[in-house]
């Protein structure tokens, strides 16, 4: 197993590279740019892009995000520390893959780019029922929600059994990870989907039964009792998140569904930020590829708001709160 | 005895070089691998990190002086081997204790602390001078242990 110092020198890599992301004083320059060309030409004046000098948004978001598994590679750091960050969309492209076979509905953009379980691989492996091939914690899940998809034709129920195993995967791999980042992550996560599927599930009148199948357990709050307050309404839920240390989480639910979204990915950036000050951990490495990600979202986001023509408040309250 | 207590006063000289050293090995190496990975990034910095890269190499520089003020005691360096008792040898190899263990220890953490001020310099390249203290206060132990080595090993009556 590597010792933390084995990471000295990806960490003071890390740090240089650091002070290239984007501040929030730059997601406000963003914002504030007259239109998606003036977002785009500010990216590009950041570094953003490559040398061909491409002007269409989506490819050069993906090269950014190229870019930061390209350090990753290069830094020679073990892929199996980023499975965690990985896992939400492989078991979407797990759900997508069910609902394509089941439907013979086909959507490329459906599924999640992967190397080893993109739209091809997962297609292949839900077709000749070769449930061997998915990781071992996929395999029950996988069975159990293409059965119960040929069986009822209920894209939700299969929804719900595959996102709680991935929740309860998250979980245990935060657990079972040396790394305090990671564990930080996984409880963040978890913590933080939970409240979303409580909050849906208030919204739309949900059973018990459907909490209890949605609901993961986790460190952070007892579930059994979120799952009561949802259930209750939302003013219920409102309460439990106040006294459960979660106001903010309230209090953006109370403004806005998108303010409660941003909330949501905060949360999750506020959970890695003392990563900043690790000196020789893969700590720093993790948060940089979720700092990296959640800037590429955060520009996605003001791009698309700005081709949409959507006014600088309704961006701004979209926008999330940067690393740096 | 007599060769005794020879062996023990140059073990003293052996400790005092060899762990010292060890431990600026170690601190240099660390603080290195840091400098080497914000150089990697930017090549302008290479001033700046390689300073601080410098700094846990003191220890293994105190640990060669007081060997060789301990070579000279025991009279190796001049050709002339002065006749020490096995009380005396012990008494140098004691000598050479504080240095060995404490520029062991000290060079280590030295740089492990650079290579968190690497990390400041990475970032702000402006606070250099700050980043530079906190290394720089590990020293202090190492210079109190050399104060004590010296004084030690000059007063032993041989």
């Amino acid at each position: 197993m590597a010792s933390d110092w084995d990471f000295t020198y990806a960490v003071a890599r890390i740090r240089v590279l650091e002070t290239h992301l984007l501040s929030d004083a730059d997601v406000g320059a963003m914002v504030a740019a007259k239109d998606e060309d003036a977002v785009l030409t500010y990216l590009r004046d950041k570094g953003w892009g490559d040398a061909s000098g491409t002007k269409d948004a989506e490819e050069i978001l993906k090269i950014e995000d190229e870019k930061t598994w390209a350090t990753m590679r290069e830094l020679r750091v073990d892929s199996s520390v980023f499975d965690v960050l990985a896992l939400p969309k492989i078991y979407h492209n797990l759900k997508a893959a069910i609902k394509e076979v089941c439907t013979s509905y086909s959507n490329e953009r459906a599924f999640y780019a992967d190397d080893r379980y993109g739209r091809d691989q997962m297609v292949r492996i839900i077709q000749d029922r070769d449930f061997s091939a998915l990781p071992e914690a996929m395999r029950q899940v996988a069975e159990e929600a293409l059965e119960t998809m040929l069986h009822t034709r209920d894209g939700q129920l299969c929804d719900i059994l595959v996102d709680r195993a991935c929740l309860d995967a998250i979980e245990a791999a935060g657990q079972k990870s040396n790394a305090k980042v990671i564990r930080a992550y996984a409880e963040s996560f978890v913590a933080v989907t939970n409240i979303k599927i409580a909050v849906r599930a208030a919204r739309t009148g949900k059973s018990p039964d459907f909490l209890q199948k949605a609901l993961a357990p986790c460190k952070a709050f007892d579930v059994r009792l979120l799952a009561q307050a949802a259930f209750a309404g939302e003013d219920a839920l409102m309460e439990y998140l106040n006294q459960s240390g979660y106001s903010e989480a309230a209090e953006a639910l109370e403004q806005s569904p998108s303010a409660f979204e941003r909330w949501c990915d905060n949360a999750q950036i506020r959970a890695i930020k003392p990563q900043k000050y690790e000196v020789c951990s893969v700590g720093p490495l993790v948060a940089y590829v979720l700092a990296r990600q959640n800037e590429i979202k955060t520009a996605r986001i003001i791009l698309s708001g700005k081709a949409n023509s959507l006014s600088d408040d309704a961006i701004r309250e979209r926008t999330r709160e940067m690393y740096v | 005895m007599g060769e005794l207590g020879l062996f023990f006063g140059l073990l003293g000289a052996a400790v005092a070089v060899l762990f010292a050293g060890a431990g600026s090995a170690l601190g240099v190496g660390i603080a290195g691998r840091a400098a080497a990975g914000v150089v990697t990034e930017d090549p302008n910095k290479f001033a700046q990190v390689l300073i601080l890269q410098l700094l846990p190499g003191t220890q293994g520089i105190y640990g060669l002086l007081v060997g060789f003020i301990t070579l000279s005691k025991i009279g190796l360096l001049g050709g002339n081997l002065a006749s020490i008792n096995l009380n005396t040898g012990l008494m140098i190899l004691a000598a050479c204790l504080p240095i060995g263990i404490v520029g062991l220890i000290s060079g280590k953490s030295q740089g492990e602390c650079s290579a968190a001020s690497i990390g400041i310099v990475a970032k702000k390249p402006d606070q250099f001078g700050k980043a530079m203290l906190f290394p720089a206060m590990v020293e202090t132990y190492a210079i109190l242990a050399l104060l004590i080595s010296i004084l030690a090993v000059s007063n032993i009556p041989v």
